[in-house]
């Protein structure tokens, strides 16, 4: 039954890939269709509001600049929104500005996507920051994301200067994508439960006579894009366990395929571009293949239970269902953590801090790795990066100068892939250290031995990975782990936003190798056997002995 | 191919390469190498925990400690000893072409007079004179006179060619010999600069600047150093957090197996042993970056004439004009080349023979040879009995005939154009004031350049064959030799044409050529192969020369290319895949003191944790010297389209890779076992 569920939803993920890729591309493309008579008066109203009289091309320099620039405008904003929440309007349930370093970090942590919640919604945030910063960042992030890995694409398969227009891009991913999927989602979760009002924190009587406080508001809204943006941030504290938030297995399976479709569809996007669909089928091909190993993992690890508890006598049939809902079960839960995990949406809906050790290392593993479909554009982005870096190292040998997409690979793109690959491990594993090693990093840390390892790496990965959830259990809103996070977040979502930008503004000038026979190809069987060993040995080799002393020891040793 | 240039593994370049290796330990050099600069300074660290275990807190140690800095050590001298082995052999050549360089007198023409100064002392634009016996002072082109030079210093051939003023066979090397006759040299290098200076530093590897493809793969090899620096300094503090303290040695044993020592080691040996093959080869690179380019050229185009085909000179038919018939022409044409060395009298003779036609040779005895003259164009024999029998081209058979008092038959014109018009070459056969007929000269393909045109369409290459012919003519070649495509009735800015074409269409494109209207079309190819016969400006033009002079060593040149670059990413996969077994020998082995469940990783069986690190170690050390014979030699290279290629090669480096490690550590931690 689990795993047929599992099967279910894979299925009609897979059909939705095709129509929903192609639709993307037509998006993008920027040549005349049909959708245009639709949107393009609401586009060029918005072009004309901000001032955009000319759609020419960037080059990546100016892409990256715009996006960085827009990007900076939005957080200023939001940190004073935040700040400033006490005196702004929609605040039925009065709650105070919220404090520096927890705006920082919650500022940040949408900005990049990454939606790491070190405060609980229905306490620290007005209704007014709830829509006017979360949901507002949950567009932009997530349009950023996806332009930018549009912008990539384009870079690699096209020739000329220009990457395409970021502010373009950036507003028709908003009108044409996420504002009418998240419209139609939001309704489809009303329909099925969800609550969407402004009204305050209900207090109800219950039977006994007790007050109860039911926090409400507009979270359907909230629940779609959160989804659809692969952003993660819930309403409420306990994100999409709540029964508001994600109250049947249905709405369970709508939103794993709200965060999962458009991630799933990119390789389809990257193919149409590189007029070769196959190219696009061989990444999305290598990210299923790493997303079913990483599912079988912990499916196989939360059904065999907790062997101690099992020990006790306890009835194992039902697997680990400790921090699990009983209305989604295992399969409903399993996949939910790997879905959100892989396309690094870090919304939850069982807490993955009791996971068994095993099944927490799926989730870690996938966020460390970034690429198993991966969040907004990026995962796709880094995919595609170490399938340069595969075509660079078995490229060699066919006996000619690599070469990815006809371009050949040469030392600028190496040292900018460099970067990104450096600055992945660096941000996770140095701050963990740190964290680990001092008492500020510490005093967060609410597990000793190598659980208390797990959840530490686990905050970092995810920070770094823009993923967003949480191994909950860290008591995280403290200054340390606010800054550090904050800028583990920072760094994880620019540095390799910029460098991968700077490989496609390098890329797209030069000039085209044609196909021989002596050309190694990047489209069949062969090269996603590749693709999945390089992203193996140079992504996940680094971090082995981190996990083996974490989740791995935890497994070995529980007993 | 020169025998002196064959030297492989002799004793004293052993010993010179086992010296060069400790001096190599110098930190300054050691920078260049990051990954090997690691290495030492780890080498150097786990050096002081032995010799000062007091001051450390080793004290208990040092066995280990000491063990672990002996197996760094050589880890260190084998990749060192890799690069002064690759080094050596460039040397020895070098030390070979030096021998030729010696300081001699040159005869410079000074005003009206000659003055005896110093080779060195000469400056392009000096014009020397070179007599029978003496030496070619400098590079530099003949101006005046015709003489037979010995290359052999240079090419290892030891036939003496003939270098004359004036036309494609005009320039002259250095430190090469004059056989016979005096020639007039206008110097065209400075010194230092020189055809056989420029070589000697290639050779040595002194001058040798990286590839860019080499500096791509150095900042991977870079940034997999860091990283695995951040795995290994950040694995401390979370082992602290659950209390397990790690000791130093044992971490930098882990960085020094986890990084890329053994492409890091082996990476400019590849290099340097690339170059080495090529100029074993008798072709002189410019670069390495000319070398690698090589491998990755997409198009080639070749003169049809010398590089394809022998050119028109074989006799392929008789064929009679007026009234007479096959058999006297035939006789009369056999006997006019019978003293006749050049191709075409040989094949008049080997035509005869084919087709067996019997003549009286007896006729010719006693005769005087006329030798081809270019004012006459004519070349036979003046019989005894007062006949002369003369062959050559038509128009000058019929002057000659018109001379002589005859008379031209009437279809002599058209039959020889006939031939002309299919591509053949008409020679008129005349004895006094007859003429009997033609000799028609077909052009032949030579031997076996089909099958290379075939290995070349394996690897994906184009050929293009440029040809003066008729486009008839030229497509008939085209389509005997098998090649991809031709241009008739070329002319020298076709090619450029040509070239710049396919360069547009983003396509790599090799070309070989020798004169001086080449010198364009050879600086424009990304692979320009001159030949040492050529002119100076072919040879400034191109980024390679070939020694031999033989148009089609450009095939050959492409496979040591593509061979340089598989060899360089078949090491690197097989160096980046031994991590898996690495990991699986030295995690368990870090932990499983403090944490015995973590034998279940152990999946090796190795005998106990400090004879698993070592022999993790020691395989990452032995592996080293293992492989430098693949470095030197290149991975094998068989023609073949890139899947094939590239899954053969997975296999052996990707796969093996993989496996190789897990069973050599396993066999190194039997016998280390046996004391730790």
């Amino acid at each position: 039954m689990g795993v047929l569920q599992i099967v279910l939803v894979l299925a009609v993920l897979v059909l939705l890939v095709k129509p929903l890729g192609t639709y993307v591309y037509h998006v993008f493309s920027n040549e005349p269709n049909r959708t245009d008579r639709l949107f393009g008066p609401v586009e060029r109203a918005v072009y004309r509001l901000i001032g955009l009289k000319r759609r020419d091309g960037m080059t990546w320099r100016r892409y990256a600049l715009s996006f960085l620039l827009t990007n900076i405008v939005l957080v200023a904003l939001s940190y004073l929104i935040l700040r400033l929440q006490n005196l702004l309007p929609l605040n039925p349930n009065k709650i105070e500005g919220m404090e520096e370093t927890l705006s920082f970090n919650t500022v940040v942590s949408f900005i990049t996507n990454t939606n790491l919640q070190h405060y609980s919604g229905e306490t620290g945030l007005s209704y007014f920051s709830q829509m006017a910063v979360i949901m507002m960042m949950m567009f932009t992030s997530a349009a950023t994301g996806f332009s930018v890995a549009i912008a990539f694409v384009r870079g690699l398969t096209s020739r000329g200067r220009t990457i395409g227009n970021f502010f373009e891009d950036f507003v028709k991913a908003i009108t044409r994508i996420f504002l009418p999927l998240a419209t139609i989602v939001a309704l489809v979760l009303v329909a099925l439960g969800v609550p969407q009002t402004l009204d305050p924190t209900l207090t109800v009587t219950t039977i006994e006579g007790a007050a109860q406080h039911i926090a409400i508001g507009p979270v359907a809204a909230l629940e779609s894009i959160k989804h659809l943006g692969t952003n993660g941030g819930g309403f409420f504290g306990t994100n999409s366990s709540h029964p508001f938030e994600n109250p049947t297995p249905l709405t369970n399976v709508i939103e794993i395929w709200s965060m999962w479709t458009l991630p799933a569809s990119l390789p389809f996007v990257y193919g149409k571009f590189a007029k070769n669909q196959k190219q696009g089928w061989v990444v999305f091909g290598a990210m299923m293949t790493l997303f079913l190993a990483f599912l079988a993992l912990i499916y196989a690890s939360e059904l065999r239970g907790n062997p101690a508890l099992n020990a006790l006598g306890m009835d194992a049939s039902q697997g680990s269902m400790e921090g699990k809902e009983t209305r989604f079960g295992i399969a409903q839960s399993v996949l939910f953590t790997a879905v959100t995990t892989a396309a690094t949406t870090g919304s939850v809906n069982n807490m993955h801090d009791t996971l068994t050790p095993l099944g927490g290392l799926a989730p870690l593993a996938e966020m460390m790795l970034n690429c198993v479909f991966g969040g907004k554009g990026v995962g796709l982005v880094n995919m595609l990066m170490y399938a340069i870096l595969g075509v660079f190292l078995a490229g060699l040998m066919v006996g000619r100068t690599p070469e990815f997409l006809g371009r050949k690979i040469e030392p600028r793109e190496m040292k900018l892939i460099a970067i990104a690959i450096l600055a992945h491990p660096f941000i996770i594993l140095v701050p963990t250290a740190i964290a680990l090693l001092t008492d500020a990093g510490r005093a967060g840390v609410t597990n000793p031995g190598f659980h208390g390892i797990s959840q530490a790496l686990y905050e970092m990965t995810s920070s770094a990975a823009n993923n967003g959830s949480g191994f909950e259990g860290l008591a995280d809103n403290t200054p340390f782990w606010n800054i550090s996070t904050g800028i583990v977040m920072l760094l994880g979502r620019y540095v390799s936003m910029i460098a991968m930008l700077a490989v496609a503004g390098s890329l797209v000038r030069k000039t085209w190798v044609p196909e021989t026979v002596g050309t190694f190809r990047t489209d069949n069987a062969l090269f996603w056997g590749i693709l999945i060993g390089t992203v193996l040995i140079i992504g996940a080799l680094t971090f082995l002995p981190a996990v083996v002393l974490g989740p791995i020891a935890e497994h070995l040793t529980l007993r | 191919m020169n025998p002196k240039r064959q030297s492989m593994l002799t004793r004293p370049l052993v010993q010179q390469a086992l010296k060069t290796s400790f001096v190599k330990l110098n930190p300054v050099t050691m920078m260049k190498n990051p990954v090997l600069f690691v290495v030492e300074l780890g080498t150097f660290v786990v050096l002081l925990m032995t010799v000062f275990p007091g001051y450390f807190g080793t004290r208990n140690d040092m066995g280990f400690n000491g063990t672990v800095f002996v197996v760094l050590l050589f880890t260190l001298l084998f990749a060192n000893f890799a690069e002064a082995l690759a080094e050596g052999r460039g040397k020895a050549q070098a030390g070979a072409l030096k021998k030729t360089k010696n300081e001699i007198t040159a005869h410079q023409v000074a005003g009206s007079g000659i003055k005896a100064v110093s080779s060195t002392e000469l400056r392009k634009g000096d014009v020397v004179v070179v007599a029978q016996g003496e030496t070619i002072p400098g590079d530099g082109e003949v101006i005046e006179g015709l003489a037979s030079v010995d290359e052999s210093a240079i090419t290892g051939e030891s036939a003496p060619v003939i270098k004359e003023a004036g036309g494609d066979f005009s320039s002259v090397t250095g430190g090469t010999r004059v056989v016979s006759d005096r020639i007039v040299v206008r110097i065209t290098t400075d010194p230092g600069e020189s055809f056989i200076d420029r070589m000697i530093s290639l050779v040595e590897g002194a001058k040798r600047q990286k590839t860019p493809n080499e500096l791509a793969l150095n900042t991977l090899l870079t940034s997999l150093t860091i990283i695995f620096l951040i795995v290994v300094v950040t694995l401390a503090p979370l082992a602290k957090f659950v209390g397990i303290e790690l000791q130093v040695p044992v971490l930098i044993a882990l960085l020094v197996c986890l990084i890329p020592t053994t492409i890091g080691g082996l990476l400019s040996a590849i290099g340097i042993a690339g170059m080495d093959r090529v100029t074993r080869f008798n072709v002189l690179a410019m670069s390495g970056k000319a070398v690698e380019a090589a491998g990755d050229i997409n198009t080639m185009i070749l003169d049809k004439t010398g590089t394809i085909t022998y050119g028109n000179r074989m006799a392929s038919a008789f064929i009679p004009v007026g009234a007479h018939d096959v058999q006297t022409l035939a006789a009369w044409a056999a006997i006019g080349s019978l003293r006749d060395e050049t191709p075409e009298g040989r094949s008049v003779l080997e035509l005869m023979k084919r087709d067996a036609i019997r003549y009286d040779d007896a006729l010719a005895e006693g005769g005087t040879f006329v030798e081809f003259k270019a004012e006459t164009r004519l070349s036979g024999i003046d019989l005894k009995d007062g006949r002369q029998v003369r062959k050559g081209a038509v128009d000058a058979v019929k002057k000659w005939v018109v001379a002589q008092g005859g008379s031209v038959p009437a279809d002599l014109d058209a039959k020889g154009n006939a031939i002309a018009t299919e591509g053949g070459t008409p020679l008129a056969v005349a004895v006094d004031g007859v003429v009997y007929g033609l000799i028609y000269l077909k052009d032949t393909v030579k031997p076996g350049m089909r099958e290379r045109f075939e290995q070349l369409r394996k690897m994906g290459i184009k050929t293009i064959m440029c040809t003066g012919d008729n486009p008839l003519t030229a497509a008939t070649i085209a389509r005997q030799a098998g090649v991809d495509d031709f241009i008739a009735e070329s002319k020298p800015e076709d090619k450029i044409a040509v070239i710049r074409r396919e360069q547009a269409e983003g396509k790599l494109v090799a070309m070989t050529g020798d004169g001086t209207n080449d010198a364009p079309a050879l600086a424009q190819a990304d692979v320009g192969l001159a030949m040492n016969s050529g002119t100076a400006a072919a040879k400034e033009a191109a980024n390679m020369v070939d020694l031999d002079s033989d148009p089609s060593k450009i095939i050959e040149v492409v496979s040591i290319g593509k061979q340089l670059l598989m060899t360089r990413g078949a090491l690197t996969t097989f160096s980046v895949a031994n991590d898996i077994a690495k990991y699986f020998a030295i995690i368990p082995a870090m932990f499983i003191l403090a944490i015995p469940e973590m034998r279940a990783l152990n999946v090796m069986h190795l005998g106990s944790p400090l004879s698993a690190i070592l022999s993790a170690l020691i395989f990452n050390a032995v592996i080293i010297p293992l492989l430098i014979p693949i470095a030197m030699k290149g991975v094998a290279y068989r023609p073949m389209g890139a899947a094939k290629l590239l899954s053969r090669n997975l296999l052996v480096y990707g796969l093996g890779g993989i496996v190789a490690p897990f069973v050599g550590i396993k066999l190194i931690d039997l016998v280390v076992h046996l004391w730790v």
